[in-house]
């Protein structure tokens, strides 16, 4: 495999004001690959996927050290057009979150907030990412309904065509299954399997076999520090340390 | 932890003790409850037999009668309180909302944001003759004399932090989440407030609002020495203007048996509007 690096966090650690959440943490997205973040609650795991859209600025107790490249550009960086850094790096967060608007315009808003004004170029973009997501045969006669009244599973479905709207690079996705039951989880899985073809995705997931199932690479955290990353098989089968081996034979603590 | 603890739960004295107790809990809240009916239909009652009398059509279509003379109406005063309340509303309401989006959306938790909050307090908790006071140093005595304008600015000055803390504790009810989606999809935090946020507290603002306006309607402290007060129909803004709650203290201050008869019609309608405009609200935004 050629993989090319398509986020590099070098030597990031990220602060709740005194409190330390993400150590060091430097680690390779690697392009068109699902890369999948493990680890035991309250690791960091989140902290540090949403430095990598700088989503932690809105909280206002976060610092952060060290570096995010994207694309080789530091996001981080002084006059870095943070906008523009959640343009090419979408998110999908563990608790769907559509807004109470209609199907239509949830797909549209990213569009929309965006300066897209031809009502053509909307509807067209809102079908294809609403296929993108695997959603558009359930939802087609019904776009002007309001988004609240769709089922859970359909409802991050509907997330994540939302961030597919505006065409990121990269979608990251925090624990997208979490909250769903098997069918609707599976759903996500293929999805995610079918996106990588056109997106970078970095998954946070506590659940170890779907880690196995979706991703190329994982990573596993342990108290704010990257213990290790490697391509799945080998972080599943022959884990370099000790605490992974521990924590994904479930002999942990 | 070997020891094996004896655990008597239900014995018949604690059974009925609590049963009592109870009992006797509901009885004390139920009259809390009832106790505050009471002065509400009270009010209701006494405003109705007492006003009923001198409502009929001169009431809402003519001027006050000079003293001595019978019959006359507050029409001049139902369209002053009116303009003022709107002048009031259309400074407060803006004002208002976007200090309190700026307080919770652009700088929550900065120390200006919390002084903005203690501010509010403390004007919502001072007397409403201090602010007709301060409004008349602010205005009455820059113009020369007194105007619907003042007693605009008096009402603004009064309803400004009520709209503040009501939309606050409406924009706390918007979920988080929703803005991190929006901001997750580069929006800024002002495309945030103004599609998502806003829209999803619409409904609580607009009661929050209306419940401002109604209040700040029914003031006549800080209209005394400000509005003032006019026998005459006047609509320009720069003038004295007569409105409700003025009026029904004019009317009730006399010492004519007629007058007071319109002090409390004038009351009884006062309430009725304000009561209309509480409980459209209500019913209007509970439907969304
Ligand atoms: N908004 C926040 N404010 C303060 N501390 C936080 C916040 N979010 C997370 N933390 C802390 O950061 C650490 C890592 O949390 P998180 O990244 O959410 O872990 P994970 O996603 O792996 O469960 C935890 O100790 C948590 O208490
Ligand atoms: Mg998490």
């Amino acid at each position: 495999m050629t993989d090319q690096s398509k986020i590099s966090a070098q030597d990031l650690s990220i602060f709740y004001g005194a409190n330390r959440a993400v150590k060091n943490v430097s680690m390779e997205i690697r392009e068109n690959r699902v890369t999948a973040l493990i680890g035991p609650s309250g690791c960091g795991k989140s902290t540090f996927l949403r430095a990598l859209n700088r989503m932690n600025d809105i909280i206002p107790s976060v610092r952060a050290e060290g570096r995010v490249f994207l694309d080789g550009q530091d996001i981080y960086a002084p006059r870095v057009d943070v906008i523009d850094v959640r343009r090419r790096v979408g998110m999908v967060f563990q608790k769907s979150n559509p807004f109470p608007k209609s199907i239509f315009e949830n797909v549209a808003y990213g569009l929309r907030i965006n300066g897209v004004r031809s009502r053509k170029v909307i509807e067209q973009q809102v079908e294809k990412s609403l296929r993108g997501a695997a959603l558009w045969d359930e939802v087609k006669d019904r776009l002007q309904t309001s988004a609240l009244a769709m089922s859970g599973g359909q409802q991050q479905r509907l997330c994540i065509a939302r961030a597919l709207a505006i065409e990121p690079e990269v979608l990251l996705m925090d624990e997208p299954a979490s909250a769903l039951d098997p069918i609707a989880t599976q759903k996500i899985e293929e999805l995610i399997h079918d996106l990588k073809r056109d997106y970078t995705i970095v998954i946070v997931t506590h659940n170890m076999q779907q880690a196995a199932r979706v991703s190329d690479f994982t990573g596993f955290f342990l108290m704010g520090e990257l213990i290790e990353v490697d391509e799945t098989g080998t972080i599943f089968t022959k884990p370099t340390r000790k605490q992974t081996e521990d924590y994904i034979t479930g002999r942990f603590g | 932890m070997s020891t094996p603890i004896k655990l008597e739960l239900g014995g018949a004295a604690s059974g009925s003790l609590r049963r009592m107790q109870n009992r006797m809990f509901l009885c004390l809240t139920g009259a809390a409850a009832l106790t505050l009916l009471v002065p509400l239909f009270g009010i209701l009652g006494y405003l109705v037999t007492r006003g009923i009398g001198a409502i009929n059509l001169d009431f809402f279509i003519s001027l006050p009668k000079p003293v001595g003379e019978t019959g006359g109406g507050v029409a001049n005063a139902i369209v002053g309180s009116l303009m003022v309340i709107v002048m009031a509303g259309a400074a407060a309401i803006p004002c208002g909302v976007l200090a309190s989006v700026y307080i919770c959306e652009f700088a929550p938790g900065s120390r200006f944001s919390s002084i903005i909050r203690f501010v509010c307090d403390m004007l919502n908790s001072t007397p409403s003759i201090i602010l007709g006071i301060f409004a008349y140093g602010m205005v009455v005595l820059r113009m020369g004399h007194f105007s619907a304008l003042a007693g605009a600015f008096a009402l603004f000055v009064m309803m400004t932090p009520v709209v503040v803390r009501a939309t606050e504790e409406i924009l706390r009810t918007v979920p988080n989440s929703i803005r991190e989606a929006s901001v997750g999809l580069g929006g800024t935090r002002w495309q945030t407030v103004w599609h998502v946020v806003l829209p999803a507290a619409r409904s609580g603002i607009v009661t929050g609002v209306f419940l401002a306006l109604a209040r700040v309607g029914g003031e006549t402290a800080p209209l005394l020495f400000t509005a003032f007060g006019n026998q005459f129909w006047n609509l320009d803004p720069r003038q004295p203007i007569n409105t409700l709650p003025v009026q029904i203290y004019k009317f009730a201050t006399s010492p004519y048996a007629d007058w007071h008869r319109q002090a409390w019609a004038a009351a009884l309608l006062l309430v009725i509007m304000i009561a209309v405009i509480s409980s459209t609200v209500r019913a209007l935004t509970a439907r969304r």
